[in-house]
């Protein structure tokens, strides 16, 4: 008997639920802030569906209405990667240690 | 063009390196390595696309420049940004990764072929039901960040907003959802759909509107692990594996985060989410208001108390965020600490209006994170301290939550403020905080008073030292 695919994907998605319950707990409490606006930035990951949607246009019509509703998910996707990995960036290029000198 | 399974093993790869990702964030020094890692995730994920759809005609050209279009809009966003207004942006990215999602299935539904889903009106019924859910939860996703920015960005008011019947109004849309899209999936008929996405939007907007501001740490954790579980739902209907991965790490780490907060004001998840707290019965409140005697005090006066302490624990809140006062504060403590008086900060997990907050002003006004600790690392300290310096907090250090067992915030874990052999409370008035109720921190005899803004008092205090 052949497994459904679908069974796969299940076992996937339980695993990684798993996968972040025991990461975002190791994650310290002072991250909390950047750890929202990367998992913003990586749930924009959704961009793979809005390009295919995008792409499957047929011969000349680029615009027909199911691509149309991709282009629109891209650009939101876009600036949700861009926005989200710069401003992570951003706020993590401030955690610094104590320096040695005191000035 | 490249195969199904090699692209299949490339998205896998991108899902292990958003866990990598997060995984990052788990010491301040690795956390940029961390980001990077995600960043190389997430271009993979789209060359892999882009190279197994294999169209490079006209319309990649289109979607190249829709994807700059976002990235350049995105990155300004970014850079300009105020780190006092990240709990404002966060809400706002929310919402468009929930409108993406909704967009995503749109097309899909529109155009089952391009993703091997079957033809219009005769759509996989797995992934029809999938792709309901995918559609469904991003639209609630969407509405309930728009929500919570405007209440975040003081367009709208932070009040809650209740009216009879509202949970009942809620849980009727809630089963109309489910029913809808049993009878979606059995008649295929777009109108379904369609009235299943508005229905969405709606229930979406209800849910958020009776949450009050200071909720929000709980409410934005909330909606971000829903876009989780949207992106999932749509990773499902693609089978794409490195979306399902995102998709459970983000709902997880979302519903965590959640967690956290509502442990943080000792309240359960569903006690926040029906709403309607701090604005009850305004009897109660006008009952005990007697009017107590206050000491309050001047700049002068605070510089000379911690002039002769040797030891001033900070302990900052939203007040803090609203008045941009990081900075001037932070200026304070290195005249402090130049007078070898030894500073440190204490952090409510709920402090501000998302999960964290108050770190990332610190550590904007260059505040070592070091000197930055939770409530359970620095409670036990405040005996020993003889000034605490609470700047913009007040629910936080309400000693009620520990000895009145009627008072909404009993049992909220409290920052121990009243053992400090000194209090100074910067505060604009003696109002009462969110939760609605008096402070007694407010009328012991040790508590100084400081009635000004929390940016220009910091900076007087300083000018006095």
């Amino acid at each position: 008997m052949e497994i459904d695919p679908f069974i796969f994907r299940l076992s996937i998605f339980i695993l990684s639920i798993f996968v972040g319950y025991y990461v975002v707990w190791s994650v310290t409490p002072s991250l909390h802030t950047p750890l929202m606006s990367v998992t913003n930035a990586i749930s924009s990951v959704i961009i793979v569906g809005a390009i295919i949607a995008a792409l499957a246009s047929d011969e000349g019509s680029i615009f027909t209405s199911s691509t149309f509703f991709g282009y629109l998910a891209i650009t939101l996707a876009a600036v949700n990667i861009f926005g989200g990995f710069l401003v992570t960036q951003r706020m993590l290029a401030m955690y610094k240690k104590k320096k040695r000198d005191k000035k | 063009m490249i195969s199904a399974n090699l692209s299949a093993i490339f998205y896998l790869i991108s899902g292990v390196l958003f866990i990598l990702a997060l995984r990052g964030l788990s010491s301040p020094e690795t956390s940029r390595q961390g980001n990077f890692y995600g960043i190389i995730g997430m271009v993979i994920a789209i060359t892999v696309t882009f190279l197994s759809v294999g169209n490079f005609s006209s319309g990649f050209v289109y979607v190249m420049i829709f994807l700059c279009v976002g990235g350049v809009i995105g990155a300004f966003i970014a850079f300009k940004i105020p780190m006092t207004a990240m709990p404002e942006l966060v809400a706002g990215f929310h919402s468009l990764v929930g409108l993406a999602a909704v967009f995503v299935a749109i097309s899909a539904f529109i155009n089952p072929e391009a993703f091997n889903l079957g033809y219009p009106g005769e759509i996989k019924l797995a992934s029809l039901i999938e792709m309901s859910i995918g559609a469904a939860v991003g639209a609630i996703t969407f509405s309930g960040s728009i929500i919570a920015f405007l209440k975040l960005q003081g367009i709208m008011s932070g009040a809650p907003i209740t009216f009879k019947g509202q949970h009942l109004l809620n849980a009727l849309i809630l089963i109309s959802i489910v029913i809808l899209t049993y009878f979606l999936c059995t008649s295929q008929n777009s109108n379904l759909f369609w009235i299943l996405i508005g229905i969405s939007f709606l229930i979406g907007f209800l849910l958020i509107i009776p949450i009050g501001g200071a909720d929000m740490p709980v409410v934005i954790s909330m909606l971000n692990s829903y876009s989780g579980w949207a992106a999932a739902g749509i990773g499902f209907t693609l089978e794409n594996t490195a979306l399902i991965i995102t998709g459970a790490l983000v709902g997880s780490s979302g519903a965590i985060l959640s967690y956290i907060m509502c442990k943080g004001m000792n309240r359960s998840f569903f006690n926040v989410i029906l709403g309607g707290f701090g604005a009850t019965d305004q009897s109660s409140k006008d009952k005990n208001k007697e009017q107590k005697p206050v000491k309050s005090g001047n700049a002068d006066d605070a510089a000379f108390l911690m002039k002769n302490a040797s030891s001033v624990i900070i302990v900052p809140g939203y007040g803090m965020a609203v008045a941009q006062a990081q900075h001037a504060l932070r200026e304070m403590v290195d005249t402090l600490k130049k007078n070898g008086i030894k500073v440190s900060y204490a952090i409510h997990p709920v402090a501000g209006r998302m999960p964290g907050h108050m770190n990332v002003l610190l550590a904007e006004a260059n505040v070592p994170y070091d000197e930055v600790f939770e409530l359970e690392e620095i409670n036990n300290d405040f005996a020993n301290a003889d000034v605490a310096f609470v700047i913009g907090a007040n629910d936080v250090t309400n000693p009620v939550a520990k000895t009145d067992p009627q008072s909404p915030i009993y049992g909220m874990p409290v920052l121990d403020v009243e053992k400090c052999k000194s209090v100074l409370f910067v505060k604009r008035s003696l109002s009462p905080g969110y939760a609605g109720i008096d402070n007694d921190l407010f009328y012991k005899e040790n508590t100084l008073m400081l009635f000004a803004d929390a940016k220009k008092m910091t900076e007087d205090i300083t000018k006095n030292l």
